[in-house]
């Protein structure tokens, strides 16, 4: 791979050993990769603060430093961590202090976390702790080199944003925050920025939260790691759908990058979608929508639900809007809980203005920082939980072994209030 | 017994030999093993409940979250990583992966991987070369 002077003098220690650890595990990935060179990035979304075992041990053997070196950069080397070199943010971790009481997760894990963010916050993370960073303030521009993680961002930054990031890690944004480096390889690359598949919707309109992501678990399952351009009976996506459309596409395949001609930035129109000749169309339309449907909803066969979870990926202000609207005089069943996740950010304004006390009136709860996947936690005795959200109802039967149902946002409130399942396509 | 040279390019260098584990379909980091124990955890999965731990890892690709590199390193940490990879398509995720798992690994293969070799088979892996030894 080809190292810039400055890459050089980096790999070889004048910007200090954690930067040259950086680097060295820059080159191997590189060369992993068979990339030709690095490009610059100033835009880094990683995880350093996320509790595990493997991180309380190396915390407790030799603090926050030795858990970057190891963790973030592949190190075996002592080093003293410096600040960031580049913009850098925290994506969503562990359960935090306000969960306390509510979630059932570790005490140790949730202070194990606030020390990390202190560390970090020194060295000059933005602590957004979101799936959601481009929902907080991080908006890439179009065709700014990034290194995030997180699928669902990295899909949302690449097709939505027209910003240019491959599924980096926790070791390739480690180092990407100490050199402002990345290999310049796949999704930065403009060969590999069209479309592969051409997905046409007839005789059904793709249009509300639900519908977008179960088009984009079909898109997932149809283009697999490649990229999916959609044509046909859309409507006009906003910002929550598209959210929902690429978190399902990166869940049931491994999409980070589609094309809406006409809607997202990189394609005026089917034709400039792609490369060549446009490929024959995969259709989608009422009886791939119900295949989705009943896929999703595999997992279910007892309707008493004792769990509903909104907010995968977290939740737009608008999404706790409408579910303080939902739940607004009613009860949530004491049989069932109901937990909205979101950003901190928008948690602290949504209760400002007065969702959140609608949503606990009820006795439902809006939770930052998490969710229940990533912290392997939900209620205590959960069998059957009810979402909105296509991801989690792929993940979470298989991290916490329950059953899932997957609805619209109005099915899941109705079974939190209810205790009852009773959600069908319309 | 019958022996197979492959070519490949090298994604980690090294040589290292041993048993053949082969998953035919995509393998998941987060949601999908188990770095504790090495083992395969997603439902459904042809190698489900299966063991890796000091197996040669042949599969066709790495799927789903952007913990896949992380979950693969903790395996090294925690003991029970593979001893070597050999990935039919590499992404950014399972090229991550090797890398901090620190194990031989190759890719860009002139055979299918995943049909040529099947699990159980005695593989030495030589930087860019795979030879197989059939059981």
């Amino acid at each position: 791979m080809y190292l810039t002077d400055d890459d050089k003098r980096m790999r070889d220690g004048a910007e200090g050993d954690a930067a040259a650890a950086a680097m060295d595990l820059l080159i191997r990935y590189g060369y992993a990769l068979d990339a030709e060179r690095l490009c610059s990035i100033r835009n880094v979304a990683g995880t350093m603060t996320q509790p595990s075992p493997v991180k309380a041990r190396l915390v407790a053997e030799g603090g926050w430093d030795k858990a970057f070196a190891v963790i973030n950069l592949d190190s075996d080397r002592d080093l003293t961590i410096p600040p960031m070199r580049v913009p850098t943010c925290q994506l969503q971790h562990g359960f935090g202090p306000d969960s306390v009481d509510i979630v059932p997760y570790p005490r140790a894990n949730v202070d194990l976390q606030s020390d990390g963010e202190a560390f970090y916050g020194r060295h000059g993370v933005q602590i957004l702790a979101t799936c959601t960073p481009y929902q907080v303030g991080n908006l890439p521009m179009r065709g700014e080199h990034c290194a995030w993680m997180e699928s669902s961002a990295v899909i949302y930054a690449n097709s939505v944003l027209g910003a240019r990031t491959n599924c980096e890690g926790i070791a390739s944004t480690g180092a990407a925050s100490l050199t402002g480096r990345i290999p310049c390889w796949g999704n930065h690359l403009d060969e590999n920025r069209y479309g592969t598949h051409l997905i046409s919707v007839s005789g059904v309109l793709v249009e509300g939260f639900q519908d977008w992501g179960m088009l984009g678990y079909f898109a997932g399952s149809v283009s697999g790691e490649d990229r999916p351009v959609l044509a046909g009976s859309l409507s006009r996506p906003d910002l929550t759908e598209l959210k929902h459309f690429g978190a399902a596409a990166a869940t049931s395949g491994g999409v980070e990058l589609y094309h809406i001609p006409g809607i997202t930035p990189e394609a005026v129109s089917v034709e400039a979608a792609f490369s060549g000749p446009v490929p024959d169309a995969v259709g989608y339309g009422p009886a791939e929508r119900r295949a989705v449907y009943e896929t999703l909803n595999e997992i279910g066969s007892s309707s008493d639900v004792d769990f509903v979870l909104l907010g995968c990926p977290h939740a737009s202000l608008d999404q706790i809007r409408q579910t303080a609207a939902l739940l607004d005089g009613r009860r949530v069943s004491a049989s069932c809980e109901l937990w909205i996740m979101a950003p901190r950010a928008l948690a602290v304004m949504a209760e400002r203005s007065g969702y959140t006390a609608v949503i606990e009136r009820a006795g439902g709860r809006v939770l930052a920082d998490s969710c229940p996947a990533m912290s392997r936690a939900a209620p205590a005795g959960t069998k059957v939980f009810a979402t909105d959200s296509a991801k989690q109802a792929h993940y979470l039967p298989a991290i916490l072994g329950i059953e899932a149902w997957f609805g619209t946002l109005k099915e899941c409130v109705s079974a939190a209030v209810t205790g009852r399942w009773n959600g069908g396509l319309h | 017994m019958s022996g197979l040279i492959l070519h490949g390019r090298n994604i980690v260098p090294g040589v290292v030999e041993g048993e053949a584990l082969v998953s035919h379909e995509p393998i998941s980091g987060w949601g999908g093993i188990d770095p504790a124990r090495g083992v395969i955890i997603e439902r459904r999965h042809e190698l489900y409940g299966v063991c890796f731990t000091g197996k040669i890892l042949v599969f066709p690709s790495a799927k789903g979250s952007s913990g896949w590199s992380g979950f693969f390193q903790t395996t090294r940490l925690s003991g029970t990583a593979p001893i070597g990879m050999i990935v039919g398509r590499i992404s950014a995720k399972s090229a991550l992966g090797a890398v901090v798992t620190r194990v031989p690994a190759i890719t860009d293969l002139d055979a299918d991987p995943c049909s040529v070799i099947a699990t159980g088979d005695w593989v030495r892996l030589d930087n860019s070369t795979v030879e197989v030894t059939k059981q």
